[in-house]
């Protein structure tokens, strides 16, 4: 079994039996992380670099660690700056990077469309690590084994993703994987959040969070991303926890079996409340487990192609 | 020096001139238009163009020549060969130049650095000093200087009181202000906004950015009564606002480009930095709007929007990338395919968009197809099937989207100033 593509641009128009094959082979790897020794040897000898062209904590150690779990050597170039202002174009650092002899490149840039770009001027396989509020694949797939692994199936599900939408690339990942899956998707926000014609895409569109949490099973709550803008769209954090913000009370009183899932980092107080980001209901710190679990199925299946 | 143009189809609409036969030109003067007599061929270089049309020159209205600034990309003499090689005997060059065409001195400059090419030049200036909607510019001066149209270019005149008074000013010498319209606050992104931007995850400008600014316009318009011409109109409803001004009696009209008729914001998905521009492309819905004002004659114009840009600058992530991609080659291929043949314009609404309309939107002379008046002549095949190549453009810049398209229409020749562009070549006649 292998996949169809050599990269991982994105989940848009990805075949059910590639996403069904990262999930299956991401559960092998879950079990490697629960082993004393955390290390196997699938990459050794490929080499893998970590172009991070904006800021990231957990994706990127995500990655790092995926990596080094899978033997592979890894070099990370991380610069908050774009390459209009550095003086070199970004398809200069690519070729630099290439002539190093380069197996893979995860990449994570400001603007969409850059993984696409990336197969145009290099050999390597490319995986997108989030591109602009275009995609973040890897995001989108650990959310979904998250969900598999809690409720045991993707089909017929109902999830509602809910926040700032047209500001989120998880969103987008999440929209294109659980449809292709069979899932029933919504979004639910305020208006100014939902983006352009999204029910085009055959999603139901919500604004009231407790319609939202009583019709689906499981809620994917997206951070409100102040470092995006996102505060021209709404009065304030406050009016947006009054209004969209999940908390005991509003579960408790809809639905009490809702799953809820989280990307990270969390506003405490703001999408979620403290008592439902540390509760019962959720399972955001299984999220990140998965997220490595995830990483190391994709850079094993990818690096393993015969290109 | 004689030429003879052989059997050729001789066509201006504005002149109800409909006939084929031959051309004699003497000297860069138009001598004889009659079936000749081999005594008159025997002395002349013949050319066999039967077939062929023959149009008062065509005039692109709206060309970026980044000379003075940015001679890396473009220069006045290359642009002007770019529009020899496209059929154009005339352009009109937009003030974003750097400095801007904001002073006499540019205007007197870039008219000379044109002076002895086949191709004319007609400066659009800026109406405000630097494009920045706060003070004029020099308007008088400029116009005297040979500005034919006053513009803020690449952004609309923000302040609508310094609109208000470029209007009225320029009412004076009727001089037309020719404005970008989009409203800035509304307008921060790289490509329509749609499905497709939403798909894509790209920051994207809505129709109504333009809408408001158009109708802004149209008000302005009717309220001094000065002339207003919107330039490169891309969204459905924009071209209803002007429908309904014309219908009022305002003076208005409008253009728009290639691209914006017959490319779909759909293309945006290959991430290609030529699929970028603004305005930018829109929809299926949009392109059918520009069409049908195309043909009830709400939009007169046909012009490029030529915006070159160096291969460095577009192979860029694409929302760094710079708006823009260069036409003057394409366009009159693009219209004799999209619109001719698939029977939208006739050959002779085609001319009016493309010459007509143009030198009356700019006060520019008419060209007359006459014995005794000067040649100034656009010839071209509509039936010629070609493959556009960037690499043969006579541009300095690439960036055009349309490369490896098949087209059916070609130009053949232009004739201006005595000089001739034929089969790649340019030489006085």
């Amino acid at each position: 079994m292998s996949l169809s593509s050599r990269h991982l641009l994105g989940l848009y128009g990805v075949p059910r039996e590639d996403i069904q094959l990262i999930l299956d082979t991401a559960t092998t790897f879950r079990e490697v992380l629960e082993r004393p020794i955390k290390k196997v040897p699938t990459l050794q000898g490929k080499t893998i670099v970590n172009l991070f062209y904006e800021n990231s904590t957990r994706t990127r150690i995500s990655f790092e660690l995926a990596q080094k779990r899978l033997s592979a050597d890894t070099i990370n170039f991380s610069t908050s700056s774009s390459s209009t202002k550095k003086g070199e174009t970004f398809k200069d650092t690519v070729r630099n990077i290439e002539a190093m002899k380069v197996d893979m490149i995860v990449v994570r840039h400001q603007s969409a469309g850059v993984p696409q770009y990336l197969t145009k001027i290099s050999k390597a396989n490319i995986i997108n690590a989030g591109d602009g509020l275009h995609e973040h694949p890897t995001q989108g797939l650990l959310d979904m084994y998250s969900i598999r692994e809690k409720l045991g199936r993707l089909e017929g599900l109902k999830v509602c993703i809910v926040g700032d939408v047209s500001h989120s690339r998880v969103a987008l990942s999440n929209i294109f994987g659980l449809k292709s899956m069979g899932a029933k998707v919504s979004v639910c926000g305020p208006a100014t959040m939902i983006p352009t014609g999204i029910e085009s895409l055959g999603v139901k569109v919500y604004h009231s969070i407790n319609e939202a949490i009583e019709k689906h099973d499981v809620l994917n709550v997206l951070r409100i991303q102040l470092e995006r803008n996102a505060g021209v769209k709404i009065p304030s954090l406050r009016e947006y926890h009054q209004y969209f913000g999940i908390t005991t009370e509003r579960i408790e009183k809809y639905n009490k079996d809702i799953l809820i899932l989280h990307p990270g980092p969390i506003n405490r107080g703001v999408e979620l409340s403290s008592e439902v980001a540390d509760g019962p209901y959720q399972v955001i710190l299984d999220q990140v487990t998965n997220g490595v679990a995830i990483r190391m199925a994709v850079l094993y299946l990818l690096g393993t192609m015969h290109n | 020096m004689k030429i003879v143009l052989k059997q050729i189809n001789l066509l201006n609409p504005e002149q109800k001139l409909n006939q084929r036969c031959d051309l004699l030109i003497e000297d860069g003067v138009i001598r004889k238009i009659d079936d000749l007599k081999p005594e008159d061929l025997k002395s002349s270089k013949v050319y066999e163009f039967e077939n062929k049309y023959c149009v008062p020159g065509l005039l692109d209205m709206h060309v970026h020549l980044r000379e003075p600034g940015r001679e890396d990309e473009e220069t006045v003499v290359t642009g002007c060969n770019g529009a020899a090689a496209g059929g154009f005997t005339a352009v009109a060059s937009m003030p974003n130049t750097n400095p801007d065409t904001d002073s006499a001195e540019i205007v007197r400059f870039i008219k000379e650095k044109a002076k002895d090419h086949l191709v004319d030049v007609f400066p659009v200036a800026a109406a405000s000093l630097g494009r920045k909607g706060e003070a004029l510019a020099p308007m008088y001066e400029l116009y005297e200087a040979g500005a034919v149209g006053f513009s803020d270019d690449g952004v609309a005149i923000k302040s609508s009181l310094v609109l208000r008074h470029a209007m009225e000013y320029a009412k004076m010498f009727s001089a037309p202000i020719i404005e970008h319209c989009e409203d800035e606050s509304l307008a921060d992104g790289a490509m329509n906004e749609s499905i497709t931007s939403t798909i894509l995850g790209l920051p994207a400008i809505p129709n109504v950015a333009e809408d408001l600014i158009v109708m802004r316009d149209i008000m302005l318009a009717e309220f001094t009564g000065a002339k207003v011409h919107i330039a490169h109109v891309s969204s459905k409803n924009a071209v209803e606002l002007v429908r309904q001004a014309k219908k009022k009696g305002i003076n208005i009209t409008a253009e728009v480009t290639p691209h914006h008729f017959t490319l779909t914001d759909e293309m945006v998905k290959t991430f290609d930095t030529n699929y970028k521009m603004n305005p930018p492309l829109r929809t299926r819905a949009d392109i059918d709007a520009m069409i049908e004002g195309l043909k009830d004659g709400t939009i007169d114009c046909i012009a490029s929007d030529h915006a070159p840009h160096s291969i460095e600058e577009k192979e860029m992530e694409f929302i760094y990338a710079p708006n823009g991609i260069i036409g003057l080659e394409t366009t009159l291929g693009i219209a004799l395919s999209d619109l001719v043949h698939k029977k939208h314009l006739t050959i002779e609404q085609l001319v009016e968009k493309l010459s007509i309309n143009p030198r009356k939107v700019l006060n520019i002379p008419q060209v007359v197809i006459k014995e005794g008046e000067v040649a100034n002549l656009t010839i071209f095949d509509p039936q010629q099937i070609w493959t556009v190549d960037i690499a043969k453009f006579k541009s300095k810049s690439k960036n055009s989207p349309f490369d490896k398209r098949l087209l059916t229409g070609k130009s053949i020749a232009v004739i201006n100033k005595r000089k001739m562009y034929f089969e790649d070549k340019f030489f006085d006649i």
